[in-house]
């Protein structure tokens, strides 16, 4: 924070200065609502004449539709109508997901419902709409399809093969998206290198499993021509324009709402084919019509992601300098690449991530995105973060133990210097300021390494296999017009608020990013009430409504404080600038001698109150005839923000994480976890935290236990909770979080994104630990998630 | 994922359910805890027409010690097994076993009879009355029927019961001073279904073991009786080598299947590790630790 005091800055503690709420652990405004039930989700919103809409899936993971009867799903009470892909086409327009930057990508056609051909398991067909679900559901068990089974393309290593089914034959084949990132001469350093240690890495397929599934209500009224969509979205203008543009519409003419949202992880930011069939149903029959995803819909639909098999090589000298990276990544996504992100960018990621913590000279990494007949894959929290890290960090510590260097020292040669900022990676990525060394340092303070070092020897001893293992990492947050914008997606890296102040001096602000159970609005309240003067309990806070609140991106790739943050904070300071402005006239003093504390006007060199915002509001609002004629009285000012300097603000940091392992029956028990991040600015350290707990607690449940089983036909096996394992609080350690603070320069509140550190580390961290408990034992897995058979195997009990 | 329509009817005595079941024949289904039907039900896996709620029926409700045998009542609840005291007195295992299954809202609702009935291969109380030899004792308008636990699993999700028969009763002969029983599985996540778990009872003879029962669950079709392991530890000490023996008989004991968390070698390995893990539980401690 540059010119607003911090608690810090003027040498106080946090709690002591009235309403400097940023840097404060202020308790969520919204947890209340959220813990006795009384929140608002899409499902809990009623309208009148609403029906709901059930969809037949696809049973096979490749068919042609043969023929579609469904006059006995007519005759189910309740049912109103029957939608076919042909239905819906005329009212709807296909979209292509493809991004003008990726050089190259290519994607196909994809319709709300398929015109003919089913492409994964899961894929809704035919939509039934009725009085109910269950009526609806009902009509779907009546619907008398056919299908022809046809191949399916479902490993990624044969999709560009000679003889692999190409899934949209009109593309030539199954290549989506290749890109090579390439700087130095890596040949020359590999082969110059005093030792190279290669690898072969498996990320598994898995998805956001969201508490609230996606769910939309979509209401089309002919009288005035408007769409309004009640939507559990993380983008609700990027939402609207996609409405508008499919619907051929105006986009002034669909309005999104988004009220309480359960959870999304990256899973709610994408274009989903039943979602914008639902709108196109709504149209066609002028009424509301909801569609809530079951679980076993939402696993065979809901995105899935880091589908990865990526080939490592590092290169080091004898004295531990890391020479090179060479790495190829091969990733499958569906059949089709992902409105309007596009399912190129994980990739895309890995390449741009890889060794991203290291000062090194040659680089080369190839990403291969192909096509497959599963579910569709995208961004899901961390997006190719965990990937690219558990790569690097598990050849890192191969690289160590190839030398006989200890990993920790063989990362603080390597890592980037502290003071080398500005700096630009060998993947090209640009850090403004990053704090490797510093986190390294504060890591080394809360992990006993000594101690953990000893207890896993005298373990060892009894037979027991415990590991410590580290991973450093950097991630990608606050993203410019180069992430979308620059590739011709109409996705906003510019947000907005609008702070107003009413007439009993309580505050107002709109904003354009959103609230998924995060925290968002919690620390727009801090932000505008540290800005404004007033009390957190004095700010009400509007997100989630295209009509009233500024054009925004929503929140996505840890943008909500960075840019939401930044945008509320300036308009508080301005909507201050206006208050001070008309007290100082009312007051006759001047502005500059006046300042706001608690929502009251005081002398700023004494503090004495001199009038409350309160009486402002009155005199302003009842009684503007006393005031001079030609005061600005406008108590509602807007700020937009935009990150100009940097594509991206990268923020790093590094965990910990200490595991048993059970060498009899293989099953990994993780003992301890750490992890120390840098976002920049903290506004809210209680919610930082646990954004970086949850997030942890993400990584390890998709490197220990989450993962998307297919058959060799392409149906997908895990569809219940039951068969598809979360990590639960039984199996989660104790995490432990620090903080280095290393605020961007960009904007005056500093912050950066802190919402998928810990998903970015977790992986290989906790890959690491396993390998450092079986190194005696002589065993290495790479090939997540780390399941029981995976280690027996390894160990080569079976 | 809704239900389809479906009929209730509640049964307030045998009787009850004999009437409803007559008039209503194979259209009727009995509900208990409810904990596999109702998802099935929203999964749309079944489609009966009309479910008889039996949890009402007193005569199906209660833990009793009657003589030798402890009898328990096929209605009581996996988390009141969990904390009965004649459970726990008479029939340890059974105790042992309740917080192994699944999350407490599930154990609050699910009950021994529906899960006998039910006979998932990978479920503990299967497995538990096996290795009790316990008599599973039915109830149908025909009157009843006493059926050795062994004798009850036939198949995949098959038992012994014929249609309108009904699980009313489980009878545990009591443990001695003699008995030792245990249960264990590895399981991915606490709650999920064991990848494979054993539950052994053995009478002592003094120091040597008199009867060993090792019964599997999660490695085959239904509980899984470990007749040759069993054997190879009759008369002997458990020692190292007992174990040892224990170990060698399983391959001819065991046939398990592959499933998602693994193959039948894993499976195999697993059981292995878990007769040495029970059976080291029974040993001395200077024995355990050798």
């Amino acid at each position: 924070m540059n010119e607003i005091p911090t608690p810090g800055s003027i040498g106080l503690s946090r709690e002591d200065l009235p309403n400097s709420y940023i840097g404060r652990s202020v308790p969520r405004p919204n947890v209340p609502k959220l813990v006795q039930g009384r929140a608002t989700y899409t499902d809990d919103v009623v309208l009148p004449r609403m029906l709901h809409a059930a969809f037949l899936r696809s049973p096979h993971a490749h068919a042609r539709i043969v023929s579609m009867d469904a006059k006995a799903a007519l005759r189910v009470p309740g049912v109103v109508r029957v939608f076919t892909g042909a239905d819906l086409a005329k009212v709807c327009d296909p979209w292509v997901a493809v991004l003008a930057h990726l050089k190259g990508m290519k994607s196909a056609p994809q319709y709300p419902l398929p015109l003919d051909r089913a492409t994964w398991q899961g894929e809704p067909l035919v939509a039934v709409v009725a009085d109910s679900r269950a009526a609806a559901e009902d009509g779907v068990a009546a619907l008398e399809a056919e299908f022809e089974p046809l191949p399916a393309q479902l490993d990624m290593e044969t999709a560009l093969a000679p003889g692999a089914v190409v899934i949209h034959p009109e593309l030539g084949d199954n290549l989506v998206f290749q890109r090579t990132a390439l700087q130095g001469d890596v040949d020359a350093a590999f082969a110059a290198a005093h030792k190279v240690v290669e690898a072969t890495f498996v990320t598994a397929r898995h998805t956001g499993v969201t508490l609230e599934p996606r769910s939309i209500i979509a209401d089309y009224n002919r009288a005035d021509d408007t769409l309004t969509v009640h939507h559990s979205t993380q983008a609700p203008h990027m939402m609207q324009g996609v409405f508008a543009q499919q619907l051929r519409m105006e986009e002034g003419r669909v309005r999104v709402i988004c009220k309480d949202v359960g959870g999304s992880f990256g899973i709610k930011v994408h274009v989903y084919p039943d979602e914008v069939a639902v709108a196109a149903m709504s149209r066609i029959l002028g009424r509301p019509v909801k569609f809530v995803a079951d679980r076993f819909e939402s696993f065979a639909s809901d995105i899935h992601a880091r589908d990865h098999r990526i080939k490592g090589r590092i290169a080091v000298d004898a004295d531990g300098r890391i020479l090179g990276f060479d790495i190829d990544d091969l990733t499958g996504i569906g059949p089709y690449s992902v409105y309007p992100r596009t399912s190129a960018v994980e990739g895309n990621q890995v390449v741009n991530l890889c060794g991203g913590p290291y000062d090194f000279a040659a680089y080369r990494c190839t990403t291969t995105v192909v096509l497959q007949n599963k579910v569709p894959t995208c961004q899901y929290r961390a997006v190719g973060h965990p990937i690219a890290t558990a790569v690097t960090e598990g050849l890192v510590d191969m690289a160590a133990q190839a030398i006989g260097m200890d990993p920790v020292d063989l990362r603080r040669r390597n890592l980037v210097r502290d003071d080398a900022y500005p700096f630009t990676s060998p993947a090209g990525m640009k850090f403004e300021g990053l704090s490797h060394h510093a986190s390294l340092d504060r890591l080394l303070e809360m992990v006993p390494v000594a101690r953990i070092r000893a207890d896993q020897e005298a373990q060892r001893r009894r037979g027991v296999y415990r590991g410590l293992g580290i991973a450093a990492f950097i991630e990608l947050t606050n993203p410019s017009p180069f992430m979308y914008g620059i590739g011709g997606a109409r996705i906003s890296a510019q947000d907005g608020a609008t702070v107003r102040m009413d007439p009993d001096g309580s505050v107002v602000v709109a904003s354009g990013v959103t609230e998924q159970g995060q925290g968002t609005e919690a620390i727009l309240a801090q932000i505008v009430a540290h800005g404004v003067g007033v009390p957190v309990g004095k700010v009400r806070v509007v997100t989630g409504d295209t009509q009233n609140t500024p054009y925004g991106g929503g929140t996505w790739a840890c943008r909500g404080a960075g840019i939401g943050g930044e945008a509320a904070l300036q308009s508080a300071i301005a909507l201050k600038e206006q208050i001070l402005s008309v007290a100082g006239t009312m007051l006759q003093a001047a502005p500059a001698s006046l300042d706001i504390v608690m929502g009251e006007v005081v002398d700023r060199a004494t503090g004495t109150p001199r009038i409350s915002l309160g009486e402002i509001g009155r005199i302003v609002y009842f009684r503007g005839d006393t005031l001079p004629k030609d005061i600005a009285r406008e108590f509602v000012q807007t700020r937009h923000f935009i990150t100009k300097d940097y594509p991206f603000a990268f923020t790093n940091g590094i965990q910990a994480c200490w595991v048993e392992v059970d060498t009899a029956t293989g099953m990994v028990r993780v003992l301890e976890h750490w992890c120390v991040e840098d976002c920049g600015r903290v506004i809210n350290p209680l919610l930082v935290d646990e954004q970086v707990r949850g997030g942890i607690v993400q990584g390890l449940g998709g490197a220990l236990y989450e993962h998307c089983v297919y058959d060799d036909q392409g149906n997908l096996l895990t569809t219940t909770m039951a068969d598809y394992l979360v990590p639960m609080s039984a199996e989660m350690p104790d995490i432990h979080v620090g903080h280095v603070e290393t605020p961007t320069k960009e904007s005056l509140l500093g912050a950066k994104g802190a919402g998928e550190a810990g998903t970015a580390g977790a992986p290989g961290a906790l890959m690491n630990a396993i390998n450092d408990a079986l190194r005696p034992l002589g065993a290495v897995v790479t090939e997540m998630p780390f399941t029981p058979a995976r280690i027996l195997r390894a160990l080569g009990t079976i | 994922m809704k239900w389809p329509a479906i009929g209730y009817v509640r049964a307030d005595s045998l009787d009850d359910l004999w009437r409803i079941q007559a008039e209503h024949g194979a259209a009727a289904q009995v509900l208990a805890g409810g904990q596999t039907l109702l998802a099935t039900l929203a999964f749309r896996l079944s489609d009966p027409k009309l479910l008889v709620d039996i949890t009402r029926i007193a005569a199906l409700r209660g833990v009793e010690l009657q003589g030798g045998v402890l009898r328990i009542g096929a209605l009581t609840r996996h988390a009141e097994l969990a904390r009965d005291g004649l459970v726990a007195a008479h029939a340890p295992l059974l105790a042992e076993a309740a917080p192994l299954i699944a999350h407490p809202a599930i154990r609050n609702r699910g009950t021994i009879g529906g899960s006998l009935a039910y006979a998932d291969p990978a479920a503990e109380l299967p497995a538990c009355v096996v290795a009790l030899g316990a008599t599973i004792v039915t109830a149908s308008a025909a009157g009843g029927r006493r059926i050795p636990a062994a004798a009850f699993f036939t198949g995949l999700l098959e038992t012994a019961l014929e249609p309108g028969e009904i699980i009313a009763a489980v009878e545990v002969p009591v443990a001695t001073q003699a008995t030792r029983s245990a249960i264990r599985e590895v399981a991915r996540r606490s709650g999920d279904y064991a990848m494979a778990g054993l539950a052994a009872s053995l009478e002592m003879d003094g120091a040597r073991v008199g009867a060993a029962r090792l019964v599997f669950f999660g490695v085959g079709a239904g509980p899984v009786l470990a007749a040759r392991a069993g054997a190879a530890l009759q008369g002997r000490v458990l020692d190292g080598a007992a174990v040892a023996a224990a170990q060698a008989s399983l391959a001819q004991d065991l046939d398990p299947p592959a499933d998602m968390h693994g193959p039948p070698e894993m499976k195999r390995h697993l059981a292995r590790v878990l007769v040495q893990r029970v059976l080291a539980g029974f040993q001395p401690e200077t024995e355990a630790a050798a």
